[in-house]
């Protein structure tokens, strides 16, 4: 259909409703374009553009910058094959040729366009290999590609919960989110009851007692984060859960989004009542479609019983939270990436400091904490700081998430307090390695972590322990490779990841990541040129050095350790 | 990579904000970039479309580079344009320049100084147009010279004089960053003056100023207004008299100010009486709450400005337009402070110095009035010539000159830098006086469509080729630098003016001179100083880095940002009561729609140098603006040709359907000769300021074919407009 | 007025105005070796380039002294072996990405830190056609370092107009126009307040480039619409 034909009245009516948001109604009005018109043509994008008044290349900008978006037509279906280091150990790449070979067949018979293509992880690690198909995931896919209609490749994502406690995950392992009545019944929202009658000021004193740090990565103490924000005199403030869960090997976020959304919630109007905030948002990575029918209808149950809205639970506190859909960009787990894409702009990384307390989203205070963070709220306003610091260890109270997946027996989310040991969690909790086969190593923290070997299995999960023994605890990531494995295709993988995810802002790492994955390509291949190792080196520690956010500083992390650890991999074997 | 022969440091010769230019040049003279330097007090390193690559007109191969003379002689009456090279003989300086001399004095001496007319240049030199004028008054006593100032802000300057006793703006373009609330009206600031378009953008969106808009037109800068008060053409003393009117009514009056600096304020107050908001609704299409926030907002601001153009002054009620904003500064005390003020953005890169150099019927440079005894006897003095020599009648204006030619009246033009033929307003009328003249010299680069009717053409350097100053917009005198060799034959300005001084001077027999034999443009300026007051101080030494704002007092004066601090140069701040006049023609059955006319970014004025630069490559065609609903209504099409009919003439160009124009009102580019939009406009003046009424004409709009079009085939489609 | 901040840059004490950057306040010391690339006076500084990093003590990562404001006590260190190593592989990683031939300012650094343009063999290069679409200007972002310049003075730093921004993402970002349109069919004012700011040749004067492509002056001044245009004019007026 030619573009001047284009019916742009389903879309002017959505942008009718959109209007009032105004510039921050670009991200969802882009997906209605997309999903309108399976593309965004350039008078849905000019349509746009003179509603939202944001000038027609910045528009273009933002259409550009998110995968999710295309300014050119796609064809109708694209399989995503999730590209990250344990859908690969479980077969993805031969998934991925047997599924070109197949469509390429029927593509031609019927004309139906298909079209495969690789994905940066899917967060469905545990359930290696994992595709994507329009809006529907499937985990378990047998990697001869074989089935007849896209729905019934695999299996259905469901969660494997595990591990010694069972705190944050109380209601998950039901393949189904907690409805709003058994929350209810398992004795939630207490905690918000009990916060409404409190002083805020008291409520971030329980948080900061409690020593809860973020769960993201960063493990920034999140009471100081909200007593920061609380402190600010600008007006408005706002509340975001960061639920751009996207790093490779993760998907604890996930299973908390899509089994128990009101626990998050909770933890989030806590922390909108205990900083002054009246709007907030939920940033859901747009990948995960499951959690967002799970949160859209949790936001709907938590409006319709006044736990959200004027006059929460007939107390004097409003709060207005608002689903916020991600469209495909890494990047914008960083926080202030996170701020450009609800404000409608290419998710750029911003200069800190200002930190997001002082000026975060639109420049005003904000607390933005991360799901699993959220989700421990309610746990410490319960129990009382006191109580819930008698888990874990002094200085790492409370328990934590971590997303086993690789050639472990049992891949899947665990629950544990912190301070057991990796070889607990590995061998007594998940089975140990699979087949019986020996660990030879194991990625801590994703694709943004760093390589750690069997002499590691002792050391107790706790950050304290963990920093000192050089490894990061980042997201409680944990990808196990036995001894028959080859490294250098999990790094290729995670070079990969870095330049096809950075955004390009600081020169480090809109370079560095692609000279990396240059050099990585060519060790991939066993053809390293003298010199690789040094460029390695530098490139790794300019980037580390000099990168303008997280991304770029720990995407050579992996790298670096690998070659600390495997030198042998590291020989220029071409002169 | 380029390396540069040379780089030169000079000033704009396009509009009046006098950006700072670096002009870097090849080893044969070649200006193939320019660029300005980011700590220019103007504009930081900013510049437009024409001024950053607007300048190879200079080089264009259809410039004249070489005396010429018409082969076949032309009568009075029957009198053509001559565009053909092939109808001139190149002839050597001294031949035109005798000739020119000699005709000219023939008709001095025979009809004596009321038929000799000159035409200074808003284009030229702060020293080329002070010559000019002292050559017509010294060696023909006669005060019929002006220029294009009087098609612009004549309404604004003659506004100023009657109630301040000033005519520049009061205030420095630069402070509207400053400003808390500035008003843009009857201006398209960001085609016109870009670079002051982009500090008010800046002001609005980064310095949090509020703008407020009155204009018939959607321009650029309603994106940044918080109010957009769209008049009806020439309602603007409805409005800014309703405003004044709410002021007074809900006393948000600056008395303090009004008692201490104003004069006249019971007359004024009584006329303010019926010009209720419902009034000037009624007459403006202006809902009256938009007037009334407007006035609050303005009245009290801290530190509120007014910014305007020609949308006030080229009306028959222009000086009227602009008293009733300068009522509203008086009223209010926005005046006289810093990031205040009255602030007439002029067009021309020296339209002020002109003025201020004398290029004036009823001036002297300074503003020092011909028919003041005073004055004469201080020129008299100045410039060597017998007591009561100089001529104390008013002289005739621009549209005056052309319009007087007959026996008895104008004889002689000598025309420097204008093209009348494209400025003057009802062009078919000015066509046949400019053809019963009896003798035409041009002194120009191009043959344009006034040049072309010259007996005698003298080329010109352009400003790249000359040294001199231009007086920008917010009055600040700025170096002119010689960057390559004068093309051809051509000669500076201020030289062709001293070589034919002293041959007149010869030739009539004058037994002292007035002086001609500088060396330098810096000796003129020195000479002008003396006599003008506000340029004492102002020297080549003084400004070789950074331009002074006059006035400057003295040597050691630093010059003047901000106006009016103390007191007012007339004293006190005259009040004037105000009538509301309709415009001199309204619409009707025939013609229907109102014809506003005025500039794109791209072209100049005339368009003797944008047409003759690439610059005519980004707009080459007249197009005519209709509302979309005016255009659904007569069954047009966007870009689809049609023909534009007034009373007084009729031209075909294609349409540009877009809501930039209002309903009911047409805008056309005056800069396209093929089609004229001054073919269109009427002569009618403003009874004081002798300004025609640009912006009003009723005209009606027809379809008509491609064919019709000059030349259909050129077309450029630009996503701005 | 506020009171002056603190600092020692290099170990030189210097006292400078709340809000000013290290680099200034370095310049301040006397210190005017601090690279920069993406840095210009009168744009928003955004640390893009990073080869102005410094080293603070205490801090984690290096600092980029363009747009860190100096604070209370600050020990800055201008040049260390760390520092060096990072500006010189962010200058071989950008030689190898670019074509530097018209960035002047580049080419010094490249020599000042002893980086090996050619250190990356086997590299990915950024190549695009010329962008000749205009009278005024032509778009060669083979030599795009992304500075981001034009699309800020573009912008809020000075023309409010908005013709351009991004397309592509990291690597294959590139500065671009809504769906990739030609110039004249943007909101392009043509004002070449880009054309100013652009370090590296990237965006050039028209004129500038026809010399270097080896056109004579009289064959750029030629054949503009004018010329159709006045030609018919005489030849209309001749025989009216």
């Amino acid at each position: 259909m030619p573009e001047s034909d284009l019916d742009l009245s389903p879309l002017r009516s959505i942008l009718q409703d959109l209007l009032p948001k105004g510039r921050s109604a670009l991200l969802p009005s882009l997906h209605a374009a997309q999903d309108l018109y399976g593309y965004i043509p350039s008078p849905a994008a000019s349509e746009i553009a003179s509603a939202l008044h944001v000038p027609l290349s910045e528009v273009y900008g933002v259409i550009e910058f998110y995968s999710m978006f295309s300014s050119q037509p796609v064809s109708k279906t694209i399989i995503h094959v999730c590209n990250d280091p344990a859908c690969a150990m479980a077969g993805s790449d031969a998934l991925m040729k047997n599924l070109i070979r197949q469509y390429s067949d029927a593509n031609a018979k019927n004309g139906d366009e298909i079209v495969v293509e690789r994905a940066p992880c899917l967060g469905l690690c545990e359930m290696a290999p994992a595709i994507m198909i329009k809006d529907i995931q499937r985990g378990h896919v047998d990697a001869s590609g074989a089935g007849r209609l896209l729905e019934e490749f695999g299996e259905k994502p469901y969660s494997i919960i595990g591990g010694d406690a069972h705190e944050l995950t109380q209601n998950c392992g039901k393949h189904r989110p907690t409805t709003i009545g058994e929350y209810v019944a398992g004795g939630g929202y207490n905690a918000l009851r009990k916060v409404l009658s409190m002083d805020p000021a008291a409520v971030i004193a329980e948080v900061k007692a409690s020593g809860l740090v973020g769960r993201g990565g960063a493990a920034f103490p999140a009471g100081l984060k909200w007593e920061g924000a609380a402190k600010e005199a600008a007006r408005p403030k706002y509340v975001i859960c960061n639920a751009d869960e996207a790093e490779p090997g993760t998907f604890k976020d996930r299973v908390l989004l899509e089994e128990d959304p009101h626990r998050i919630l909770e933890g989030l109007i806590i922390a909108a009542y205990a900083t002054g905030a009246h709007q907030g948002y939920i940033f859901l990575r747009g990948e995960y479609t499951n959690a967002f029918v799970a949160m859209t209808y949790a936001l709907k149950e938590a409006y319709a019983s006044g736990l959200l809205g004027q006059n929460i639970l007939g107390s004097e506190f409003d709060l207005e939270l608002e689903l916020f859909r991600g469209a495909g960009a890494y990047v914008c787990g960083e926080e202030t990436a996170l701020f450009e894409a609800i404000e409608g702009k290419r998710g750029f990384p911003r200069m800190k400091p200002p930190f997001p307390t002082t000026k975060g989203l639109f420049g005003k205070p904000t607390v933005i904490n991360n799901v699993e963070t959220l989700s421990n709220i309610r746990s410490i306003i319960n129990m009382g700081a006191a109580e819930y610091r008698k888990t874990g260890t002094e200085k790492s109270p409370g328990t934590k998430l971590f997303c086993l997946s690789g050639d472990v027996a049992q891949p899947g989310l665990y629950e544990v307090p912190f301070g057991i040991s990796i070889r607990h969690l590995i061998y007594d909790l998940a089975g140990g390695v699979r087949g019986g086969r020996q660990l030879k190593a194991m990625l801590f923290g994703g694709a943004a972590g760093a390589f750690a070997d069997a002499a590691s299995l002792d050391v107790a999960l706790s950050f304290e322990e963990l920093r000192a023994h050089g490894l990061p605890l980042g997201s409680g990531v944990i990808t196990i490779f036995d001894e028959t494995r080859d490294l250098r295709d999990a790094l290729s993988r995670l070079a990969y990841f870095f330049a096809d995810q950075s955004c390009g802002k600081c020169y480090p790492c809109q370079l560095g990541t692609r000279r990396q994955m240059e050099i990585i390509e060519r060790m991939a291949a066993g053809k390293m040129l003298p010199g690789d190792r040094a460029r390695l080196e530098d490139v790794g520690w300019t980037m580390t050095d000099a990168s303008l956010c997280g991304l770029g500083q720990t995407a050579a992390s992996a790298v670096l350790s690998a070659i600390k650890l495997w030198p042998e991999y590291f020989v220029e074997n071409r002169s | 990579m380029l390396q540069p022969s040379k780089t030169v440091t000079t000033t704009c010769p396009y509009c009046g904000v006098g950006c700072k230019l670096e002009l870097h040049i090849d080893a044969n003279d070649f200006i193939y970039k320019v660029t300005s330097p980011f700590d220019a007090v103007v504009n930081h390193g900013n510049l437009c479309v024409k001024g950053r690559y607007g300048h190879d007109f200079i080089y264009h191969k259809d410039r004249i580079t070489t005396p010429l003379m018409r082969k076949v002689p032309q009568k009075p009456g029957a009198r053509t344009q001559a565009f053909d090279p092939a109808e001139w003989q190149p002839v050597s300086w001294d031949e035109a320049l005798d000739y020119t001399t000699d005709r000219m004095a023939e008709i001095y001496q025979r009809d004596g100084s009321p038929a000799m007319a000159f035409y200074g240049c808003a284009k030229a030199t702060n020293e080329d147009n002070y010559l000019l004028e002292k050559l017509l008054h010294t060696q023909f006593r006669s005060n019929n010279i002006d220029h294009c100032t009087r098609l612009c802000h004549a309404g604004s300057v003659v506004a100023l004089q009657m109630a301040v006793g000033s005519s520049a703006m009061s205030n420095t373009a630069a402070e509207v960053i400053e400003n808390d609330v500035f008003i843009v009206t009857g201006s398209n600031t960001a085609e016109n003056h870009p670079i002051i378009a982009i500090q008010m953008k800046a002001a609005v969106r980064k310095h949090g100023a509020t703008l407020i808009v009155v204009d018939p037109r959607r321009v650029e800068m309603v994106d940044y207004a918080t109010l957009w008060l769209a008049e009806k053409p020439g309602s603007d003393v409805a409005i800014f008299s309703a405003m004044a009117h709410v002021i007074l009514k809900e006393n948000l009056v600056n008395h303090e100010f009004v008692d201490a600096r104003t004069d006249n304020f019971a007359a004024f107050e009584a006329s303010m009486e019926k010009f209720t908001p419902e009034f000037a609704e009624q007459i403006s299409g202006v809902d009256r709450n938009l007037i009334i926030q407007a006035a609050r907002m303005y009245a009290t601001a801290p530190k509120a400005a007014i910014y305007w153009t020609l949308g006030l002054s080229e009306s028959t009620h222009g000086t009227d337009n602009v008293l009733s904003i300068i009522n509203l500064a008086l009223l209010t005390g926005q005046i006289g402070r810093r990031a205040t003020g009255l602030n007439p953005l002029r067009g021309q890169n020296n339209v002020q110095g002109a003025s201020d150099a004398g290029v004036m019927p009823w001036h002297y440079p300074g503003y020092q009035r011909v028919d003041d005894e005073k004055s004469a006897r201080k020129f008299e003095a100045a410039w060597n010539i017998e007591a009561g020599g100089l001529n104390r009648k008013l002289g005739l204006t621009t549209t005056e000159i052309l319009s007087n030619v007959r026996p008895g009246g104008v004889r002689a033009l000598y025309i420097m830098g204008e093209n009348p033929m494209m400025s003057e307003p009802n062009l078919n009328h000015t066509r046949t006086e400019i053809e019963a003249l009896e003798f035409i010299a041009a002194q120009d680069l191009f043959i344009n469509e006034s040049t072309a009717y010259a007996d005698v053409f003298l080329p010109a350097t352009s400003w790249a080729e000359k040294d001199g100053t231009f007086t920008n917009t917010d009055r600040r005198v700025q170096r002119v630098r010689q960057a390559i060799a004068p093309r051809g034959d051509a000669r500076p300005d201020w030289q062709i003016i001293c070589d034919l001084a002293k041959r007149i001077e010869r030739r009539l027999g004058r037994e002292q001179s007035s002086y001609w034999d500088y060396t330098h443009p810096s000796e003129i300026l020195s000479e002008m100083g003396r006599v003008v007051p506000e340029y004492a101080g102002v020297t080549y030494t003084r400004i070789e880095h950074e331009g002074l704002q006059t006035p400057v007092w003295d040597e050691t004066h630093p010059g003047t940002a901000d106006l009016f601090t103390e007191t007012f140069p007339s004293g006190k701040g005259k009040f004037h009561a105000l009538d509301y006049r309709p415009n001199a023609e309204s619409p009707d059955a025939d013609y229907p729609l109102v014809l506003n006319t005025g500039r794109v970014l791209e072209q100049w004025h005339g368009a003797s140098m944008t047409r003759h630069s690439h610059l005519n490559d980004l707009y080459p065609e007249a197009l005519v603006e209709i509302h979309p609903s005016d255009a659904a209504r007569l069954g047009i099409a966007d870009r689809q040709a049609v023909r534009v009919t007034s009373r007084r003439g009729s031209i075909v160009l294609r349409a540009k359907v877009t809501e930039k124009t209002t309903q009911g009102v047409v805008f056309i580019p005056f800069h396209f000769f093929e089609s004229a939009a001054n073919e269109l406009t009427l002569d009618k003046l403003d009874p004081q300021a002798k300004i025609p009424e640009y912006k009003a004409a009723a005209v009606r709009v027809s379809p008509a074919t491609d064919a019709e079009l000059f030349h259909p085939e050129i077309s450029q489609p630009r996503g701005r407009y | 007025m506020a009171d002056p901040v603190n600092l020692t840059v290099d170990g030189i004490s210097v006292s400078v105005e709340p809000g000013t950057t290290i680099l200034k306040a370095a310049l301040q010391a006397g210190i005017d070796t601090i690279p920069t690339l993406c840095y210009h006076d009168y744009c928003t500084p955004n640390g893009l380039c990073r080869v102005c990093v410094v080293e603070v003590e205490g801090s984690r990562t290096l600092i980029p002294s363009c747009c860190t404001k100096a604070t209370e006590g600050m020990k800055v260190t201008t040049r260390t072996p760390r520092i060096e190593r990072a500006r010189r592989t962010l200058l071989e990683m950008l030689a190898s990405t670019v074509d530097l031939s018209d960035a002047p300012d580049a080419q010094q650094m490249i020599t000042e830190y002893s980086a090996a343009p050619q250190r990356f063999p086997e590299a990915a290069q950024r190549r695009y056609p010329v962008l000749d679409d205009n009278p005024m200007y032509i778009r060669d972002y083979n030599k795009c370092i992304l500075c981001w310049r034009c699309v800020q003075v573009c912008a809020e730093d000075a023309q409010f107009t908005y013709a351009i921004n991004f397309s592509g993402r990291g690597f294959e970002t590139r500065i671009d126009t809504f769906y990739s349109l030609p110039i004249l069919s943007t909101t392009c004012v043509v004002c070449g307040q880009c054309v100013g700011v652009c370090p590296t040749g990237a965006l050039k004067a028209r004129r500038e480039w026809q010399l270097e492509q080896g056109q004579s002056m009289d064959e750029i001044i030629a054949a503009s619409t004018d010329d159709r245009t006045l030609r018919k004019r005489s030849a209309n007026r001749q025989q009216p």
